[in-house]
């Protein structure tokens, strides 16, 4: 492989984003924007279940249908009851259809679709759908949806379980000779995902029902849709209709962010374009925040994880016993508790014995599904806060028992437990440079100062090293074509909706073949250009397609070389390319440019294009270290974050800016987890925090100026170098925060605060830890005395 | 997110505005700032006939001089308040509180007399306004009335104004010189209060003098801490001498209990916040 031309390489410098001209005067399009004037689109809308569980006796559609505007009421009855290919799906068991059946089983869940002619005219009607709800009880909590009498949304499987794995290789008692075991009982806050684009399809059938009449069999769909999968969605959508994949097109326009809640397809998707079907005629759904707040969720964990450790403060084993939440039905979120969490649990520490158990749980909630990290936060947490917890019970301050126990530098490749092979890494060293740029020893004498004072408000400081995995091996996609004037167009199978793509891969493109970037145009996220693809998320994108624009960058050149060298008339060995131009080594004169080649390869033969697949070799770990400082008002619990250090390696930085802004918008979410965002139900399975108003979403207002840094240890899995960064610093930051908390009110005798630390939990720590009645570990659920085989994660299907 | 169908009309005068009400009575809805209202329509919680829209009447705008009080007409924003001089130099405990209502959109659109009548517990105007012993000017169709602050908070969303009347003033005794902070307690800066302190106090020579203490999110509707009031009278402005005077301000409270804190919890928080914030008042 051709080396990028460094030194007069614009890789690694800030290029401002080739996206943001466009998307910061307005002019970007998103699902809800395109062909807006178009009066033949009809507008849908959902009618949604009020209740979280209940058998469906009828659905009144009369009013509904007989209201102005409307152009039909549909229900399962009309748009099938055959589960929608899902996303992802952990139990085969438990599918889904795209409107609800005979029953609900969360709040929110699509009862009914309305087709109007405008999008008021839909909502309008929706209100008039009669819909009979027999309700049944509701389980909300994930422990007591372990419980033998709890209501079950699936009677037929006889519990609540969608998923179980136990260790296999699990020693009977793991923590045995330990000197000390440190044991926490943890919850991972169900989040949610709040993209500032919310859903959003336009379906356009072929052919269109005629102006008058029924719709005739439609041959072809051509949708455009949020999606951070495009690729699949349209896979996913032709087992759904069973149209010639050839007859359908699905292409993403601008998408408004989505942090894992736009995979694939949702069953809404499903529905919308049976109704176009059915109808023959355009379709147009956008959720509205309402809706969204009331659909997609993420993580939702509670675990019981037990630390050994010796004399001197090193690891001896580890146990770990987690309950996840599916919410309703059994879909991506539901998996990770015994997938990708599992997957990560040793953390960045050699942990010469480990068993882990987890169960996947239904509960009457929203289906649960990716966010920003999908899992492997939830990992860190768990391993990160227990880790903290059992420094200050072997009396080493946080990084000194990080460093007796940390994979060392000269150890990769390392493999775990569970069989994540840690590509590179310097835990120790990313430690180092956070310690230093927080000034950790100055901290903490200000700490000391406050504690002898008394004073209310208390600093604390928390430290956080992680290792996330991304990419998750396979292959991507890119392709080059080459114009007759020379102006390139380069596409990707990757699916950017925020993350730069454009910038960073044009980047690489201009570097390689030594042409401005302003010649390359961008394209992606349409089947009908882009031959195949695997979409964005788990952090794949630079690594995978990054790699493959490189591999097709470098395999252009050197055709591009050999035309010049036909053109010129001499070996291709002497030809040389800089800055566009191909010269002969020695000669001065003669030389081509690349217009020139472009036009004679367009000329003389069928231009100039090249295709390329790029595989990777597994996963790679981006890894780092996070300090946050926090104040703590032990009058009042109150959390105010003062500052916080992110020190994050994923390896080779091609462009600088844009990995800040993935830092920083990390650090802001995994922040937000720790004090302020939990999406939460009352007891029946209401939703409390449907609206923005009781949904603490942070705002610039509540954030300080993040100190973002790097380290760069280079991966050998692909060409760049280069390591996924997309959720890494979501995945660092929340256990630094928690445990700077924790470490504000630690005199006080608080061992733990479950997140989000809010100032009534905060107090509540401090006044039970004052009354010695702080008991920061419980024996877990008896689920775990005699843990069922239903160990289906070989059948997650993405 | 789309509101039901309703009629829209924007009087020019008040007397407009007034027929129009009694013309609609319960059907009506007035939209001042539209910072409450929009949302409960756009949520559908409320399906009104018709939205009269007060912001293009003329003579409720304005903040003026009126005697030994300033006035603020019914069209005055957040930010218009805030803007004030006459507000800065003789009010300065609402110009505290307003520089915490919401976000900087939200004070450029919402009213103060509008929040004054929605009556939202949560909200940063009543407690203030309560507190500087405020008059409410209120227009029917039987001419104006005046009502105290204290008899204007009835319950929760609930006020003195009736369904064919118009708030369209707020009268506050000027306070110059007086000592004020808002002390709002929220997990995220946009956010409701969980709970707020409202504090003035003149301080004379070291000792407080008078003190006016009010309470946002404590109840029902917006309180006033009078026993706290009374036992602040000749303490010296420290943090030890006032903080047994704070410690019981949540006694005979009746807060909400929800997700941001269980009703002991805000009470305990009362006591700690109000001594923070009658000692920052008093310059502390």
């Amino acid at each position: 492989m051709t080396e990028p031309m460094r030194g007069t390489s614009i890789l690694g410098t800030e290029v401002r984003r080739v996206e943001d001209p466009d998307l910061l005067r307005g002019r970007g399009d998103f699902v809800g924007d395109v062909d807006l004037a178009d009066p033949t689109v009809l507008h849908a809308a959902f009618v949604r279940s009020p209740v979280p569980h209940a058998l469906v006796r009828g659905i009144g559609t009369g009013a509904a249908s007989d209201a102005p505007g409307v152009v039909a009421v549909l229900t399962a009855a009309e748009l099938g009851s055959d589960p929608v290919p899902p996303f992802a799906q952990i139990n085969d068991r438990i599918g889904r259809t795209a409107l609800a059946t005979d029953r609900v089983r969360f709040v929110g869940e699509p009862v009914a679709l309305v087709v109007a002619t405008s999008r008021a005219a839909a909502v309008d009607a929706g209100d008039l759908v009669d819909v009979d709800y027999e309700e049944l009880d509701a389980v909300i909590d994930l422990e007591e949806a372990l419980g033998p009498d709890a209501p079950r949304q699936f009677p037929e499987l006889g519990s609540n379980l969608a998923l179980a794995v136990k260790d296999p290789e699990g020693e009977p008692d793991v923590l045995a000779g330990a000197h000390h075991v440190a044991r926490l009982r943890m919850e991972n806050n169900r989040m949610a995902t709040s993209p500032i684009e919310g859903h959003g399809i336009l379906v356009r059938p072929t052919p269109l029902a005629p102006a008058s009449g029924e719709a005739g069999e439609v041959t072809g769909l051509d949708v455009t849709l949020g999606t951070q999968h495009p690729h699949l969605a349209k896979r996913l959508l032709v087992r759904w209709t069973g149209l010639p994949a050839d007859d359908v097109r699905v292409r993403a326009p601008h998408v408004g962010g989505a942090f894992g809640g736009k995979a694939g397809i949702v069953p809404e998707h499903a529905a919308v374009v049976r109704a176009s079907c059915r109808l023959g005629r355009p379709v147009r759904w956008v959720e509205t925040r309402s809706e969204s707040m009331l659909s997609m969720s993420s993580r939702g964990q509670v675990q019981y994880a037990e630390l050994g450790v010796d004399q001197e403060g090193r690891i001896t084993g580890m146990r770990a016993r987690l309950v996840g939440d599916c919410g309703a039905y059994a879909g991506f979120g539901g998996s990770f508790a015994s997938g990708s969490t599992r997957t990560m649990s040793e953390g960045a520490y050699r942990i010469p014995r480990l068993r882990y158990d987890a169960v996947s749980v239904l509960t009457n909630t929203a289906p649960t599904g990716a966010f920003r990290g999908a899992g492997r936060p939830e990992a860190a947490a768990m391993v990160e806060r227990l880790v903290d917890h059992a420094a200050r019970e072997s009396g080493l301050t946080p990084e000194e028992f990080r460093r007796r126990n940390y994979v060392p530098a000269d150890a990769f490749p390392h493999e775990t437990k569970f069989g994540a092979r840690y590509d590179t890494g310097d835990y120790a060293g990313t430690l180092e440079v956070a310690l230093e740029r927080a000034g950790v020893e100055g901290l903490r004498a200000e700490q000391r100062r406050r504690r002898e004072q008394g004073a209310s408000w208390q600093l604390g400081i928390g430290i956080a090293s992680y290792v996330e995995v991304t990419g998750f091996g396979g292959s991507e996609y890119a392709g080059i074509r080459v114009a007759r004037d020379g102006s390139l167009t380069v596409m990707a199978g990757t699916s950017a909706h925020g993350q730069g793509h454009a910038t960073a891969f044009s980047m690489l493109v201009a570097d390689q073949l030594g042409l401005p970037m302003e010649r390359v145009t961008y394209v992606q996220s349409d089947t009908a250009q882009v031959r195949t693809g695997g979409g964005t998320g788990g952090a794949r994108s630079l690594q995978l397609g990054g790699s493959a624009v490189l591999g097709a960058a470098v395999e252009l050149r050197e055709r591009a070389t050999r035309v010049a060298a036909d053109l010129l008339e001499v070996a291709e060995a002497d030809i040389e390319l800089v800055d566009g131009t191909f010269s002969v080594r020695g000669v001065p004169g003669a030389a081509v440019d690349w217009d020139d080649v472009a036009r004679y390869a367009h000329d003389e033969s069928d231009g100039l294009q090249v295709d390329h697949d790029f595989s990777q070799d597994g996963s790679t770990f981006p890894f780092g270290t996070h300090v946050s400082v926090v104040e703590v008002d032990v009058e009042t619990g109150a959390v105010r974050l003062l500052r916080h250090v992110a020190v994050d390696d994923c390896g080779v930085v091609v462009n600088p800016l844009l990995v800040r802004g993935q830092q920083q918008g990390g650090c802001v979410q995994g922040i937000s987890q720790a004090l302020w965002e939990e999406f939460r139900y009352d007891e029946w399975g209401n939703p409390v925090t449907a609206s923005f108003a009781d949904y603490t979403l942070p705002s610039t207002g509540d954030l300080v100026q993040l100190e973002t840094t790097s380290t760069t240890t280079p991966t050998d899995r692909n060409p760049l170098g280069a390591k996924g960064i997309g959720e890494a610093a979501t995945v660092g930051s929340t256990p630094a925060v928690q445990n700077a908390v924790v470490d504000a009110v630690a005199h006080l005798g608080v061992r733990h605060v479950d997140i989000p630390c809010t100032p009534e939990r905060v107090l509540t720590a401090i006044r039970e830890a004052q009354r010695g009645e702080h008991h920061p570990w419980r024996e877990p659920p008896a689920v775990f005395d005699d843990l069922p085989d239903l160990d289906a994660v070989d059948d997650v299907e993405v | 997110m789309i509101p039901p169908e309703f009629d829209y009309a924007a009087p020019g005068t008040v007397s407009e505005a007034l027929a129009l009400l009694a013309e609609h009575g319960d059907e009506a809805k007035v939209l001042a700032g539209g910072q409450s209202l929009l949302p409960v329509l756009r949520m559908r919680l409320n399906a009104p006939g018709i939205v009269i829209d007060i912001s293009r009447i003329e003579e409720i705008k304005g903040i003026t001089e009126s005697g030994d009080a300033v006035r603020i007409g019914a069209g005055a924003t957040y930010q218009d308040v805030l803007d004030s001089a006459l507000v800065s130099e003789h009010l300065g405990l609402l110009h505290k509180a307003l520089t915490e209502v919401a976000d900087a959109q939200i004070r450029h659109r919402g009213t103060v007399c509008g929040a004054l009548v929605h009556a939202d517990p949560a909200g940063d105007v009543g407690a203030p306004v309560l507190a500087l012993d405020a008059r409410m000017v209120i227009q029917g169709p039987d001419g104006e009335r005046t009502v105290d602050a204290s008899d204007f908070f009835v319950d929760l969303f609930e006020t003195a104004v009736g369904e064919d009347e118009l708030l369209t003033a707020v009268e506050i005794p000027k306070h110059t010189g007086w000592g004020a902070h808002y002390e709002k307690f929220v997990r995220v800066s946009h956010q409701w209060a969980i709970i707020g302190i409202a504090a003035a106090v003149r301080v004379e020579g070291g000792t407080i003098a008078e003190a006016k203490v009010g309470l946002t999110n404590m109840g029902s509707t917006p309180l006033r801490a009078t026993s706290v009031e009374q036992a602040l009278v000749g303490k010296e402005a420290t943090e030890d001498a006032v903080a047994e005077a704070c410690a019981q301000v949540g006694e005979g409270t009746d807060p909400p209990s929800d997700l941001n804190g269980q009703a002991d919890y805000r009470k305990h928080v009362a006591g700690v916040l109000t001594r923070r914030a009658v000692v920052a008042a008093a310059g502390g």
